[in-house]
């Protein structure tokens, strides 16, 4: 067991599949020399070499696509797009054609590729650098989308996605990268996909999250805590598919949920997990589902003051559980 | 590099050599056997397109794109390859190239009239969509959005370079495709990794009603090589010989470890662009006035009878077999049922991973 962070658990998880498997190579802008701009990559290219670990033109589209040809001719390419914000030329190979390549030929071809993207704000990233895109992913049948909190999860989750037969979307929030440490475990394990996580357990009500903000719930849940209000924290930790089982026992039990994100609220996941809840749990239900989110501007913008405006804190999470603890 | 341009149409170029600029070896000369069989390959494509056409307009076929005027192209293409051992990505106008590769005309029409057994996506997506099974050819074609199987085709190259097998894969595209970004991203990742492709443009000089002139301000696709560094070739995509030559030259060097190719084949496209395009909208009439005259078939019939390997007997047995076959293909695929629904969740995820519904 060693504390670590984020990306070494992103590099480690990487360096052991790559080491395990020689299918295994990654694909990236900046990825090799410079060890990809937040360091997931630092030291691999030394000891895989160049062949394993690409450094591409600035090119996402072909990153995707030669990703797919790759994966779909038996390897297991990680690809690394640079910041979640530069997807979306990409999204004409993964959306469009890697999510269908199993169904579109019955099985005759399949597509185990993943995609990790650097994602989210509170980085001072401005429009173009702090973008919450998990949604547009999430949305789409055929790709699995993981998006870890913890450095423990982010190691066990890579590692199951790289082996997974089935193009996986790894959404990893950059403030997490160095902001969040925890312990992992020497050497070898996996998470399973599609499995949500009970962060914090607690009686009065559920409060369903992932990534960055699912730390500032466990903060807002502290502060609750000594207010003699008792909140269980879930962490979905993946987004497709979703394990609704965990949410919906959850909320069996406490009978309040909110869904917190930092996404933009409206048809999002805390749209999605709260009709769960509506169609599966109306019954146990005490209170309205309540759901904190990004505002509805087009993306978070640069300057510090107008960058908290957007962005969930543990402060307007604790406002949010206190209203509900009292409805 | 340099970019060896023959002039189409031009009966004096049409046999010669393509890729001599570079000193490649070329593929072994055609004999006449070879032209032969061929010929064989091209009637029975246009025996079945026109059929395919036939039952679009009776609704009985929803959609097709022909590959009418495109059959010399695609058949001289594949002769230059090993269908066992290469990888071909192709796109939705490929009906010879899918007979040359020993896809029935059955299975084809299974697919036109989306019925099931339909080999490529159980009738899931458009004819000649989707993927035919690896152990028997490596044929895939995912999507109708035009240019994505030029990366996926770069991608599996790699795959094949990073593993040291000797193959080569085969991108097609038509000269609509070449202004994607995708196309120039996928020669310029190739070119730098000397990945073995070929990339194959079937130039029919219309993007759907966009002629030539409005897609690009060059007279030739292959000359967009240069900017890779790699060697363009352009052939009269109406001489199966030319063709055969030109990709056996481009395979030849990508098995060599030189790198990829771009052919340019330049075709015609005698039909609209599918069968729910109207081409008297936007195609002159003077456009098409002498393109039948210089239709592939008939010239390679005159061919094959000047050097005696053809006589009226042989030609009326090719024809009337091809007919049979498509007759017999027509007969069976409208007799075959349409696939029922019990497996349509299926294959969205792999069977028991997380997400699978099946």
């Amino acid at each position: 067991m060693a504390e670590m962070t984020v990306i070494e658990a992103v590099r480690e998880a990487l360096r052991e599949e790559m080491e395990r498997d020689p299918a295994v190579f990654t694909l990236g802008e900046d990825i090799g020399a410079r060890g990809g701009v937040f360091l997931a990559t630092e030291g691999l290219i030394e000891q895989f070499g160049a062949e394993r670990v690409i450094d591409t033109p600035l090119a996402e589209a072909s990153i995707g696509g030669v990703a797919l040809g790759a994966a779909v001719n038996g390897m297991r390419p990680v690809a690394e797009i640079e910041f979640g914000d530069f997807i979306w030329p990409a999204v004409n190979q993964v959306i469009g054609e890697a999510a269908r390549v199993r169904y579109g030929t019955q099985g005759r071809r399949s597509a185990p590729l993943v995609l990790r993207v650097p994602y989210g704000g509170g980085v001072r990233g401005g429009l173009f650098h702090s973008q919450s895109i998990e949604v547009a992913f999430a949305h789409q049948p055929g790709l699995k989308v993981i998006a870890p909190s913890t450095p423990y999860d982010a190691k066990g989750l890579l590692k199951s996605a790289v082996r997974d037969d089935d193009p996986v979307i790894f959404f990893e929030h950059k403030r997490t990268y160095r902001l969040v440490k925890g312990d992992v475990p020497n050497g070898d394990y996996t998470i399973p996909i599609g499995q949500a996580d009970v962060k914090r357990a607690g009686s009065d009500m559920t409060v369903v999250s992932y990534g960055l903000v699912m730390h500032y719930c466990l903060e807002a849940a502290a502060a609750l805590a000594e207010e003699g209000v008792d909140v269980e924290v879930v962490d979905l930790r993946t987004l497709r598919p979703l394990d609704t089982d965990t949410v919906l026992e959850s909320v069996r039990k406490t009978s309040k949920a909110m869904v917190v994100h930092e996404d933009t609220k409206a048809i999002g996941i805390g749209g999605e997990i709260a009709a769960v809840i509506a169609d599966e749990a109306f019954e146990d239900l005490d209170a309205p589902v309540k759901r904190v989110a990004g505002p509805e501007v087009p993306a978070m913008p640069f300057s510090p003051l107008l960058e908290a405006e957007f962005m969930p804190s543990a402060e307007k999470i604790a406002t949010a559980m206190r209203e509900l603890a009292a409805y | 590099m340099l970019s060896e341009q023959t002039s189409p149409n031009n009966p004096e170029t049409n046999s010669r050599p393509a890729g001599s600029a570079e000193n490649d070896a070329g593929p072994p000369t055609l004999n006449d056997n070879d032209l032969l069989e061929m010929y064989r390959t091209m009637v029975l494509s246009r025996v079945l397109d026109q059929r395919i056409w036939q039952m679009n307009r009776q609704g009985r076929a929803a959609i097709v794109a022909s590959a009418q005027g495109h059959e010399a192209a695609q058949v001289g293409a594949i002769r230059a390859l090993d269908p066992e051992r290469d990888r071909f990505y192709i796109y939705y106008r490929e009906l010879t190239t899918m007979l040359a590769l020993g896809i029935t005309p059955l299975e084809l029409l299974l697919g036109f009239l989306a019925k099931d057994g339909e080999p490529l996506s159980g009738a899931r997506q458009f004819p000649l969509h989707g993927a035919i099974d690896r152990q028997r050819c490596d044929i895939v074609s995912f999507s109708n959005v035009v240019a994505t199987q030029l990366p996926q085709a770069v991608g599996v190259a790699l795959a094949d370079k990073m593993r040291g097998e000797k193959r080569v894969t085969v991108a097609y595209f038509g000269d609509g495709a070449s202004s994607m970004g995708e196309t120039h991203e996928a020669m310029n990742f190739a070119a730098i990794h000397r990945l073995p492709v070929i990339f194959f443009c079937e130039n029919n000089k219309y993007a759907i009603s966009v002629p030539l002139a409005q897609q690009m301000n060059i007279e030739s696709v292959a000359t967009r090589a240069t900017a890779y560094g790699i060697p363009g070739i352009e052939v009269n995509g109406f001489d199966p010989v030319a063709v055969y030559e030109a990709v056996g030259a481009a395979a030849n060097r990508a098995l060599a470890g030189d790198g990829p190719t771009l052919v340019e084949a330049v075709v015609e496209r005698f039909l609209p662009h599918t069968s729910d395009d109207d081409d008297t909208r936007y195609r002159p009439a003077e456009d098409l006035e002498g393109i039948r005259d210089l239709d592939p078939i008939p010239a390679t019939e005159k061919l094959l009878r000047a050097s005696g390997a053809l006589d009226d007997a042989l030609d009326q047995e090719i024809k009337s077999a091809a007919q049979k076959i498509v007759n017999q293909a027509t007969e069976d695929a409208e007799n075959a049922p349409f696939p029922e629904p019990h497996d349509f969740y299926d294959q969205v995820y792999a069977p028991g991973s997380p997400g699978d519904q099946s």
